[in-house]
Formats: C-alpha cells, sequence, structure tokens
C-alpha cells in the first residue's frame, strides 16, 4: 500500500480539535502525522484552498441488495458513496429478502469489501422478517458485526416487541436501536404531510403525530431500560422538543435529519412530482425553521441522506401509487452546506461533526478522526467550487432526486479509504 | 348579454385540470359560453360542426355513469369522434402503466383525453406528459371541475349570481372533489360557502379554506340559499368515520322536518348518485326546491363549452408555436 501526503490543506478534524491550515501524512493506510509534515512523499495531493476532514459518514442508505439490484446494488451504491464523500455507509436491512440474520449481514460486507469502495456496514432487522412479530437473532448478527437494529421502512409497532427489543439488545456490546418513528394506524394510507397543501390536493395526509406519538412511546420505553437508542429521521418541530426534553434527561438517545427535511416543504408535493415523495413526508417552513434551530444548538447527533433509490419507471406512476423515497446520495454534502453553512446555521467544523465524528460515535466504530494511528479515511472538499446537480452523472443506478438542476456550493475532490484514493474528482470528470 | 361578455375575454388555456387556478373570468367565461351551447339542445338537430374531426377520448379508470356519458354526449353534440376506454384498474395492478396507455393513445392522434381516475394528480400528470388537451373529469379527492361548473351555472340560472349567496356543502369533504371543485368556483364567484358534516370527515387543513365549518345542520338550515349534499360514500365507511348511517341522517340528513326550517326558495343539490333516506329524503330530492335533474342537464352544455374552449386554447397554443418557429427560421 502506498503512502500518501495531503498537502496544505485545511484540516478540520473535531475529534481532536484540529481547524487549521497542515499537512497530513498516510502511511500504509494510516493516519501517520497530522501537522508540518517536512518528508516528502512521491505521491502528494496538494490541497491550498480545500478542507482535509475525516472521511464522511453516512449512517442511513438503502442499497437495495439484495432483492431489487435494478434499483441499486452494494457496488454502485458505494461508487455512489465515495463520489458523495462517505468512506462509510451504513446500509438498512429493508432488502428483500430482508437483514435480519448473520447470513445476511456477512452477505452484505463481503459485497461491500468485493466493491472495494466504501466501508459498508449494516444494520439488522429487530424482528424476523421486519413483520413486527417475532425478535430476529440479534445476538448472531451483533456478532458478524451489525452496527444496530432497525426494522426501517416501517416502524416497530407493537409496543410489547419494542420494550422486549431494548430490554433484550442491552446485553449486546455497540449497538443500537434504530426507529423509523411512525405510529401505522395514524398515518394510515397517507402519502404526503397532512396539512393545507394535502387538503387542496385531495390527498391522503400523514398527520405529524405519526411520527411524534412512536417517538414519545419510545423515549419512555428507553426511560425504562436505559438501552441506546437512535431516531431516524425526524421532521416536526414537536419531535425536536421531545428530543430536546430526552437529552435534558441526559436518556441515552441520539437523532438524525436528512438535507430533504432542512430544504423541502410538502408544498413541493403541488406539483404531484413524486420525487418529492418521501417518508417521513416533507413538513412545513416551519418544521425546517425548528430542525435548522435543533441542529444549531447540538440536538441533532447525525447529517444522513436516507438514500433511497428507485427506478424511474416506478416514480413515473401516480402519486398514490409511486413509492416513497429520494436519491441524494451524491448531492447530499452540497445540499448541507446549502441548508446549514450559507444559512450560518453552522459551520464547517460543525458540518464535519454531524457529518463524521458524531455519527461514528452512534454506531460505535474507531473512525471520524484523524488521530495518529487510525484507518486513514479521508475526504477532501473544495468548500468554493460550486456546480449544477446532474442526475445523469450519478453512479447510483436510480435518479430520482429532486434536487435535479440545483446549485450546489461544496464538492468533493478526493475520497480516500484505508490510505487509497478511491474516488478523484479529476480522474471521474476526465472519464465522463 | 352574456354573449357580450364573451366577446372581450381570450380563453388561453388548453387543459382543464381544476379550478383552483382559474380566474373569476375565467369561469364566468366558461359559463357564458355553456349558456350560447345550451340552446343546441332544444333544437330539432342537436349537433353544431364546432369539433368536427377533432378526436376526444374518454380515458376512465373508475366507475361512472352520468359523467363519463354527459361527455360522450357532449363531445358528440359538437361533432367530435368519441372513444370510450373505460378499465377499472391501474398502475398498482401491475398492469400497463398509466404512461404506457396515455402514450399509446396519444400515438394514435387524440386531440383531448378526458380522464377520470381514483388517484389525485392524474390529469396534471397526463398534461405534462402527453400534447393532447387534457380535461379532469375526476381525480381521486382532488377536483371534479365540470361537476362544479355545472352547479354554479345552475346557481347563476336561478339567481342571476352567486354574489353574496350563502351555500352549504353537506357531508364527506374529506373525500370529495366535488367539494374541493365546488369551493373554489364558488368563492370565486362570491358566494359565501359553509362545509358541514362531521368532524371526521373535515379535510385536515379546513381552517385555512376560504370557507366557514359547521358541525351542525340545524344552526344553519335558516340562512342557506344554497345546500348541496354530498353523497354518502359507502367505499369509505370502513375507516368508520361515523358510528352508523342512521345516526349520520339524523345529524346531516336533509329531511323534510329540516326543510321547513329552510327558506322557501332555497336551492337543493346532489351531484349523484343519491342514497335516497340517506343524506338526502326522497320527497326532498324530488321536491319542488330541487334542481337534481335540472343540473345534470346542465352538465351537458358545461361540457360542450369545455371542450370546445379547450381545443380552442390548444388550436391557439399551436398557432404561437408556429409563429415562432417561422420566427427562428
Amino acid at each position: 500500500m502506498g503512502d500518501l501526503l495531503i498537502k496544505n490543506g485545511h484540516v478540520i478534524d473535531p475529534a481532536n480539535n484540529i481547524d487549521q491550515l497542515c499537512d497530513v501524512l498516510i502511511i500504509e493506510g494510516e493516519i501517520a502525522e497530522v501537522g508540518e509534515v517536512s518528508k516528502s512523499c512521491p505521491k502528494t495531493i496538494y490541497a491550498e484552498g480545500k478542507l482535509v476532514v475525516p472521511g464522511l459518514i453516512d449512517i442511513h442508505v438503502h442499497f437495495r441488495e439484495p432483492g431489487d439490484e435494478e434499483e441499486e446494488t452494494i457496488v454502485s451504491g458505494s461508487n455512489a458513496a465515495v463520489a458523495g464523500g462517505f468512506t462509510s455507509v451504513v446500509c438498512m436491512p429493508n432488502t428483500d429478502p430482508p437483514i435480519d440474520d448473520a447470513t445476511s449481514v456477512e452477505y452484505a460486507h463481503r459485497m461491500g469489501r468485493q466493491a472495494r469502495k466504501t466501508h459498508i456496514y449494516v444494520m439488522g432487522a429487530i424482528t424476523k422478517d421486519r413483520a413486527g412479530e417475532q425478535l430476529a437473532e440479534m445476538g448472531f448478527m451483533a456478532a458478524a458485526g451489525a452496527v444496530g437494529f432497525t426494522d426501517d421502512g416501517t416502524g416497530l409497532q407493537d409496543t410489547a416487541m419494542m420494550l422486549r427489543a431494548l430490554k433484550y439488545t442491552s446485553m449486546l456490546d455497540n449497538v443500537v436501536i434504530s426507529q423509523h418513528c411512525q405510529d401505522n394506524s395514524l398515518a394510515g394510507a397517507g402519502v404526503m404531510n397532512s396539512g393545507y397543501n394535502s387538503t387542496i390536493l385531495g390527498l391522503p395526509g400523514i398527520d405529524p403525530l405519526a411520527e411524534e406519538m412512536m417517538l414519545w412511546r419510545d423515549i419512555q420505553l428507553v426511560k425504562k431500560t436505559n438501552m441506546r437508542y437512535h431516531a431516524q429521521h425526524i421532521s416536526t418541530a414537536n419531535s425536536v422538543e421531545l428530543i430536546r426534553q430526552a437529552k435534558a434527561e441526559s436518556l441515552p438517545i441520539t437523532c438524525e435529519v436528512t438535507p430533504h427535511h432542512l430544504l423541502l416543504t410538502d408544498e413541493a408535493c403541488s406539483d404531484y412530482d413524486t420525487n418529492h415523495k418521501v417518508n417521513p413526508p416533507l413538513r412545513t417552513d416551519k418544521d425546517i425553521a425548528a430542525l435548522r434551530q435543533a441542529v444549531a444548538e447540538g440536538l441533532i447527533d447525525a447529517l444522513v441522506t436516507d438514500h433511497a433509490p428507485h427506478l424511474q419507471s416506478e416514480k413515473e406512476l401516480e402519486f398514490l401509487a409511486a413509492p416513497f423515497g429520494i436519491a441524494s446520495l451524491e448531492c447530499a454534502l452540497g445540499l448541507y452546506v446549502k441548508a446549514l453553512i450559507s444559512t450560518g446555521v453552522i459551520d464547517w467544523p460543525g458540518l464535519i461533526r454531524l457529518m463524521s465524528t458524531d455519527p461514528a460515535k452512534i454506531i460505535r466504530v474507531d473512525k471520524g478522526t484523524l488521530g495518529k494511528g487510525k484507518q486513514a479515511d479521508v475526504t477532501i472538499i473544495d468548500p468554493k467550487a460550486e456546480y449544477t446537480v446532474d442526475v445523469n452523472d450519478f453512479k447510483s443506478k436510480s435518479k430520482n432526486c429532486p434536487y435535479n438542476g440545483w446549485r450546489l456550493k461544496g464538492k468533493v475532490d478526493y475520497t480516500i479509504v484505508g490510505g487509497e484514493i478511491r474516488y478523484s474528482a479529476k480522474e471521474n470528470a476526465a472519464a465522463n | 348579454m352574456a354573449m357580450q361578455k364573451k366577446n372581450q375575454f381570450v380563453w388561453k388555456r388548453k387543459h382543464l385540470l381544476g379550478l383552483r387556478n382559474l380566474r373569476p373570468e375565467e369561469i364566468e367565461h366558461i359559463l357564458d359560453t355553456a349558456a350560447g351551447f345550451e340552446q343546441i339542445s332544444t333544437r330539432s338537430i342537436k349537433k353544431a360542426p364546432t369539433l368536427r374531426g377533432k378526436v376526444v377520448v374518454n380515458l376512465f379508470f373508475e366507475d361512472s355513469t352520468r359523467t363519463r356519458i354527459s361527455f360522450a354526449l357532449a363531445a358528440n353534440r359538437l361533432s367530435a369522434d368519441v372513444i370510450d376506454f373505460t378499465k377499472k384498474s391501474s398502475s398498482v395492478s401491475k398492469g400497463e402503466t398509466l404512461l404506457d396507455t396515455a402514450k399509446n393513445l396519444e400515438a394514435m392522434g387524440i386531440d383531448t383525453v378526458v380522464i377520470r381516475h381514483s388517484a389525485g394528480g392524474v390529469p396534471k400528470f397526463l398534461s405534462k406528459n402527453i400534447s393532447s388537451s387534457v380535461v379532469n373529469a375526476g381525480d381521486g379527492f382532488d377536483e371534479h371541475p365540470t361537476q362544479a361548473l355545472l352547479d354554479v351555472y345552475t346557481i347563476r340560472q336561478m339567481r342571476g349570481s352567486l354574489k353574496g349567496l350563502k351555500i352549504a356543502i353537506v357531508g364527506d369533504i374529506a373525500h370529495s372533489r366535488v367539494a374541493r371543485s365546488d369551493i373554489w368556483a364558488m368563492t370565486k364567484l362570491g358566494a359565501e360557502v359553509t362545509l358541514v358534516g362531521p368532524p371526521t370527515l373535515m379535510p385536515a387543513a379546513v381552517k385555512q379554506l376560504p370557507v366557514r365549518v359547521s358541525y351542525s345542520l340545524d344552526d344553519i338550515i335558516e340562512e342557506l340559499d344554497v345546500i348541496n349534499m354530498l353523497r354518502i360514500q359507502f367505499e369509505r365507511l370502513g375507516s368508520n368515520p361515523f358510528p352508523s348511517v342512521k345516526e349520520y341522517s339524523h345529524y346531516f340528513g336533509l329531511t323534510v322536518e329540516r326543510m321547513k326550517r329552510a327558506k322557501d326558495d332555497i336551492i337543493v343539490m346532489h351531484p349523484g348518485p343519491i342514497n335516497r333516506g340517506l343524506e338526502i329524503e326522497s320527497e326532498v330530492a324530488d321536491g319542488k326546491n330541487s334542481v337534481i335533474l335540472q343540473q345534470v342537464k346542465n352538465g351537458l352544455a358545461v361540457r360542450m363549452a369545455v371542450l370546445f374552449l379547450v381545443n380552442q386554447g390548444a388550436a391557439m397554443r399551436q398557432k404561437v408555436k408556429a409563429k415562432s418557429q417561422k420566427r427562428k427560421a
């Protein structure tokens, strides 16, 4: 494995309180030195004006393998991930069949290793077949390397089952229970946020309460079990309040937000454009303001994509019939810059903390840091570069992206995984 | 007098997808045009050559008798070729997708697609994906613009204008495309609309609509100039929005007893089909205040007007397009 020197970049490493111009030396795939490196290296990246940060980590993606390989595979998803600057991703278990046993966890890991792009982590299902009726073999899955458990795609409806899952997993090390908070009895057949826009469009709505009720319920269960719990993609102002209270009580609760819930409202559905059909649904300006405020206050622990690829032919349906989901892995960084940095909500170190340092803590992996001796996962970002999102350039197999044509700032130059350059914007442009 | 107004106004729309985005003068123009067509139905030869050579497809993905026949008849009277396509399914059932169906029809050279579909937004979706004119004949819980147009046409016929009239729409508002289109049409023409029904059948953000809401028909019956009774949709009762039909009729049915407290000349409307004895008692449905059959009759003139206007709008766009292409060349 060759050595690599990153020269004169602006290094931001929140884990080690570094925010300064300096060099990063990588030897044998590990961080050897961060500071002024005097020795030269045959392989050197000159990073003047660029940000050099611990590799970005997205703890919520859907790579559709096995089962829906026409939408995404672990290979195509991995290519998309490194193009987006992500050196690690966590795949959700709602594949077909779902990832609900150790063999499936190992399969995803193996496909990830073969893809040789980004680190692939997996959350297993809490219940067998994600059916909510019987606990899946979470012990075996944890032993196989699953970083957590979730029935994502849906929330675990049965309260007693959820309590049992939290109790049981509290005996396992380093795993987290992660929940798509949505009470199905309230969400019903809803396809968008319940409010003025669903009223005038005549589309069945999903009441914000559907999310808040389950989040509230789970917080009560966490109080009882003290098991680590992660609330996925929170989307409403009241969810923020629930998280605020839970954190004030020092409960072991973390949460994440997506770019779409920080940038888009349910008004975007008024054209019946199914690329805006997503679950949880796009909410209102008030919710966006509350979520941004939560980010500013440090209530949010991770910025994720919930990258949910779907075929164009599936999305080109009636709004009622089209599947939920947005593919945004490749433009996520620019979206977060737009939502949070350009608006002054947080600065770059704050963003890197939420896109690398803190997500690593949630899934308990020794990443999100440029500490000496750590595996060299590094992302180099050009913070001033502007570009136009073009879904045709996506490595992802799917193009269901409502940001197509958006002008964004903040571009990934290099994605380095284990000391190897796995993505280079320059080479990518030359190849196109 | 109606014809005078018509001459000053130029209709430009190629589609009729809903009434929410129409200006009041556009709605009035449709009504004026319909008034012109109404007398065709009274002639011995009930046909005009207006749309000769044009093809209209009735694309109905949901059960409908009166709307489909009304559109077919309207197109026939304007001498268009009419094709009926009824298919009670959608892409959910994994057959041909809606888009494929529409594109296939378009390939055969269709001028106007009249679409009825159980999913809201389908007419808009079609209008963006095919080059024909699209007329919404009812989509999901979104809109049913021609029904609302014939409603306001009927009211205008009786009272000359909707300005200041107090109108109640009673029943399942949440799942009603008729209610939505009525709200836009009636309020744009100056009426004061009150929605009446149980809270469980009101849409989520009803307070943000330009209407009043009442949960008691008895409270407001005396002040009404017009009452529009929506039908109980039995297919919605699975979600149990009210305890029983009997209890619903008790609170929200238009009974002979309630009619005694209404104004003498109250106009009683119903978009049909009627559930006699449930939302409306037979004596009221057939009574002197009822204009239910008049509504059906007027539907024909209104749909003739709509088909005529969207074809006119399409032709105008074609002309503008050709002109700009000529300029470029």
